[in-house]
């Protein structure tokens, strides 16, 4: 952790004549919390996070678990963890290494120690360092005894113990009191970075509301650890990090996971658009949790259907959209794939349809849990045919609400199924949100056709449903119960403007290139450029890349190496300036945690010898090693 | 469904060319449905006609009402979609053998357990058309075709045993070339609130001709079909000379020559009982390979809450519960802090000991 100032207050007498601790103020700090699957280190994290981001820190959180539920308890498939990152300044990353990992058991510790750089503190649950244990993970010896952590600052402390005991009369089983282990140990962490502890203990009580004892003694835990750490000799120092208020606009904040903000921003949407929401969808990690949360808010006309299958559930969304909801399905890759034919069906109907990736680890299953952008190509061509759709991702956590929005503009505006490509990393990281007015958000009304829009020669009237816009070559949307516009739309070729069946073959070639031209033409925003230096190089990349690699740039730039960043929110269509902004730098490189498909679209489109720099390990770049390789690249390695 | 709405069934009818094979059974059923149309009394706007892929998917462009010719096997998903979000729609499903019970089996049986409005006609003709004559789930085994040079393995579904077995509500069967008797299933598919499924026997001239002849065939008819009416002994034969009996051992239905020893143990059909066993047993009476002892008509028919309107419920009770949405609080969620052009720390930087 950066040292900003060493301030060692004046120690003051307190009333029982012990000398305060001593307090350092900190600019950040990377906590990394780690135990078993069932330890509930996500609770913990997401409730220090809680504490941080009312405390009005900048954070951003990286929590990473198994896909087995519950792995075999004490072993390195089960371990969970959960890291957070929090300063008094804006950042963009979860960190790339802790400066303090807690460890609730061997497993936990044997896992995680290669990311932790030397001198960083370590709380260890020694309760836990039983000789079963240790061999459990290879641990032939105890590493609390045989030299192995000497480089790090350790704190082991018996947490097990020290729970039971604070609960011991709470009237509670062994078992039931050791489950409280989490809350003290969030109780410690808490004491020794002053996190205000109110939220905490108010959750405690609504989450526990029909069981007062467990709220009490996960309560009593809490504090237990706070004390702990105030009382106890070992931990001698206690940290400040002060909030970020700089950092940050005026305005109302919250912190927001990208599921959340997703879910939020789909039923912004809807409101803007002043149609129901419908999700057809089926269960599938990492994107459930956006069916979760949707299902809760029928109080917004939203519905929801879990359909049986991936096929049903855009097979649900894509009767929806005619019927004129705002439609939308959920899944990730393996899903996208089943529901390649669905998104065709919706091109050629060419109906507004939200379908969103929340990728993750591919092939096939792949890793569930982790993350990865690899599902870009499959977004781009996995249809057969000629099938356009356009393809849009968000950069951060808080950015799945505007993405979720822009989506649902370019969705209703030009009658297309979008795909959005989210990922796992944003998808359960977090940050801090800027809370936008309703009266911030765009206008997405719709006109749905009323009568009929097209005059024969002989003077009829009549409603043709593949006469476009000649602005944004939609087609018009007449949803049924519209009298006198009954029509019939199908997968098969149609004719133009009438829509009737057509097998001509200059019908198909003018619908194909229209449909092509129907995406081309989305209006989107210019590519935003950041090159304060006139640098040689420019890094590109697009999606969940954009922390890290922004937080890259920021070291080189701190160091004197200029380079210029640009992110790509609009993938299909590119903006319409990419072209002329690759042209200006003589070296492009693109991070992409995929093996460059990104690059390989760019490489095709615009002949630029873009470099591409990949990592397909379940997990997010880190600043540094992105710093590292820019640096390389800037100067010819 | 004001006065004005006297529709007839030339207004049913679309500008589109027919385009089946002279002779198809799909024609007669085109009209037959489209000379029952005007008897639902809506506004063509509000009947919507989805379809999967496969000849008689082509059903909806025939038809002067909404409609969509989706991909193979999906109806049920799509319509169950747009019936969940438009319940003011009659939403009906068009689709056969191949689309209904093998590349969509599985949004068959969803759609019918669910119980969602929908209207699903199951055109079968025991073959694939399209592709011209491959064998189809409905097949009698050992089929020859053209992917089945030696005959077909897999033993066929029996659409109506397979729907009663998917917790079905309302389960029928009818014949393409009764335009009588498929009319007034129509009706009562039409009438039942829930998923209604109605398999019509469908006659393929080219790629699988003269397959329920045994069932068209006035003469032989009389002893293959045997006609469901709800409340009525279950009577065949000529002269009504043979009945449908429970077997007291097996507990399985049987034909049996009626005499008066027997004549009182002649079940009595009954669609609405709530238990499907009977149903059930009655689908399994036709012999899978000559169609004898066929049964037609209503199987089942029973009331169950309809997946829309329970869908709709809760989205009225979420209201009341917890007032209509509120997009700005939504947002906001409870935990939230200010930053203020002027704020040095939202709280205090020391934190409350506990």
């Amino acid at each position: 952790m950066t040292v900003d100032t060493v301030d060692i207050e004046e120690a003051e007498p307190t009333s029982a004549g012990i000398r305060a601790k001593e307090v350092r103020r900190l600019d950040r700090v990377v906590i990394r919390f780690a135990g078993d699957s069932g330890d509930g280190m996500q609770l913990t994290g997401d409730r220090f996070t809680s504490e941080t981001a009312s405390f009005g820190n900048d954070l951003s959180t990286l929590p990473n678990f198994p896909a087995e539920i519950r792995a075999p308890a004490g072993t390195l498939p089960g371990v969970s963890s959960f890291q957070l990152h929090f300063a008094d300044h804006d950042i963009l990353t979860p960190g790339d290494a802790p400066d303090v990992l807690v460890a609730m058991n061997p497993a936990a510790l044997k896992a995680n120690i290669t990311d932790i750089p030397r001198g960083a503190e370590i709380i260890v649950n020694t309760d836990e360092f039983t000789r079963r244990a240790l061999q459990k993970v290879g641990y032939t010896t105890s590493p609390l005894d045989d030299g192995t952590l000497d480089a790090y600052h350790v704190h082991p402390v018996p947490l097990t113990t020290l729970t039971v005991e604070a609960l011991k009369d709470y009237g509670l089983t062994r078992k039931e009191a050791e489950r409280s282990k989490n809350m003290f140990a969030l109780g410690l962490l808490s004491w020794m970075y002053h996190r205000p502890t109110e939220g905490t203990e108010k959750f405690l009580k609504t989450k526990f509301a029909r069981k007062p004892d467990i709220a009490a003694a996960n309560i009593a835990a809490f504090r237990a650890g706070w004390n702990f750490g105030e009382t106890t000799e070992d931990f001698a120092v206690s940290y400040e990090v002060a909030p970020a208020a700089t950092a940050f606009p005026p305005g109302l904040y919250r912190n927001i996971s990208g599921n959340l903000a997703l879910s939020y921003g789909l039923i912004a949407a809807s409101h803007q658009a002043d149609l129901p929401l419908y999700l057809g969808s089926y269960p599938i990690t990492p994107a459930s949790d956006i069916l979760h949360e949707l299902s809760r808010h029928k109080n917004f006309g939203v519905r929801t259907f879990q359909a049986e299958d991936e096929i049903a559930g855009i097979g649900a969304a894509l009767g929806a959209a005619f019927g004129g909801s705002l439609a939308v399905t959920t899944t990730s890759g393996p899903g996208v794939a089943l529901k390649s034919e669905t998104i065709g069906l919706a091109v050629s109907l060419e109906l507004p349809l939200l379908v969103i990736d929340i990728q993750r680890g591919g092939p096939s299953t792949g890793l569930p849990t982790k993350t990865e952008q690899a599902d870009l190509l499959q977004a781009m061509y996995g249809r057969n045919g000629e099938a356009p759709v356009p393809v849009l991702a968000p950069r951060t956590p808080a950015d799945c609400f505007d993405s979720a929005i822009e989506a649902a503009r370019i969705a209703l505006t030009y009658r297309t199924p979008v795909l959005l490509l989210s990922d796992g990393y944003l998808a359960n990281g977090s940050e801090p949100w800027r809370i936008p007015e309703p009266g911030e958000l765009p206008d997405l009304t719709v006109q749905f056709a009323q009568g009929p829009n097209h005059t024969l020669d002989d003077g009829t009237e009549v409603f043709w449903p593949y006469k476009r816009d000649p602005h944004t070559l939609a087609r018009p949307w007449a949803v049924p119960g519209t009298p006198g516009l009954e029509h019939r739309i199908g997968g098969i070729e149609k004719q133009d403007g009438t829509g009737n069946i057509s097998y001509d073959p200059a019908n198909h070639d003018l619908m194909v290139r229209t449909r092509q031209a129907k995406i081309d033409g989305i209006d989107v925003p210019d590519l935003r450029v950041d090159d304060p230096d006139r640098a040689d190089t420019l890094v590109l990349g697009w999606g969940s890349t954009y922390g890290p690699i922004t937080a890259a740039v920021r070291q080189l730039r701190e160091a004197g190496e200029p380079i210029a960043q640009a992110h790509l929110r609009h993938i299909n269509p590119f903006p319409k300036n990419l072209g002329e902004v690759l042209a200006r730098y003589q070296q492009v490189v693109v991070p992409e945690m995929n093996l460059g498909q990104l690059a390989t679209l760019i490489r095709a489109k615009y002949l630029v010898d873009a470099r591409s720099y990949t990592q397909v390990a379940g997990t997010p770049f880190t600043a540094g090693q992105l710093a590292h390789t820019l640096r390389e690249t800037i100067r010819g390695n | 469904m004001g006065t004005e709405l006297r529709l007839q069934p030339k207004d049913f009818k679309s500008d589109q060319e027919v385009r089946w094979c002279p002779g198809c059974g799909d024609y007669a059923i085109l009209a037959a449905v489209q000379g029952f149309m005007p008897e639902l009394g809506l506004a063509r706007e509000n009947i919507v006609f989805v379809s999967g892929i496969g000849c008689s998917s082509r059903f909806p462009y025939y038809m002067n009402t909404y409609g969509m010719h989706s991909i193979h096997g999906r109806a049920p998903a799509i319509a169950t979609g747009l019936a969940t979000s438009r319940r003011d729609l009659s939403v009906w499903v068009v689709t056969g053998d191949g689309d209904a019970l093998s590349i969509g089996g599985n949004h068959l049986i969803h759609a019918l357990r669910r119980n969602v409005n929908l209207k699903i006609l199951l055109f079968n003709n025991r073959i694939y058309g399209l592709t011209k004559g491959q064998y189809s789930p409905t097949s009698e085994v050992g089929k020859i075709t053209k992917s089945t040079p030696m005959g077909s393995l897999d033993a066929p579904f029996n659409p109506v045993s397979l729907a009663i077995g998917a917790e079905a509500t309302f389960v029928a069967r009818t014949v393409d070339s009764d335009r009588k008797h498929l009319t007034d299933v129509l009706r009562q598919a039409a009438a039942h609130p829930g998923t209604a499924l109605v398999e019509i026997y469908q006659n393929c001239n080219i790629f699988n001709d003269g397959a329920f002849d045994i069932l068209k065939d006035r003469r032989q008819a009389e002893e293959a079909v045997i006609r469901l009416e709800h409340g009525q002994p279950i009577r065949f034969g000529t002269d009504h000379a043979q009945g449908i009996v429970r077997d007291e051992t097996t507990g399985d239905l049987k034909a049996v020559t009626v005499t008066p020893d027997n004549e009182a143990r002649v079940l009595v059909h009954d669609a609405h009982t709530p238990s499907p066993t009977t149903a059930f047993a009655l689908s399994r009476l036709a012999d899978p390979d000559t169609l004898h002892h066929t049964p037609i008509g209503v199987f089942r028919s029973v009331d169950r809450p309809v997946y829309d309107t329970q869908m709709a419920d809760q989205l009225e009770q979420a209201v009341e519960m917890n007032g209509k949405g509120d997009l700005g609080a939504l947002l906001a969620g409870n935990d939230t802090w200010k930053v203020g052009r002027s704020a040095r720390h939202p709280r205090s930087t020391t934190a409350a000991r506990p």
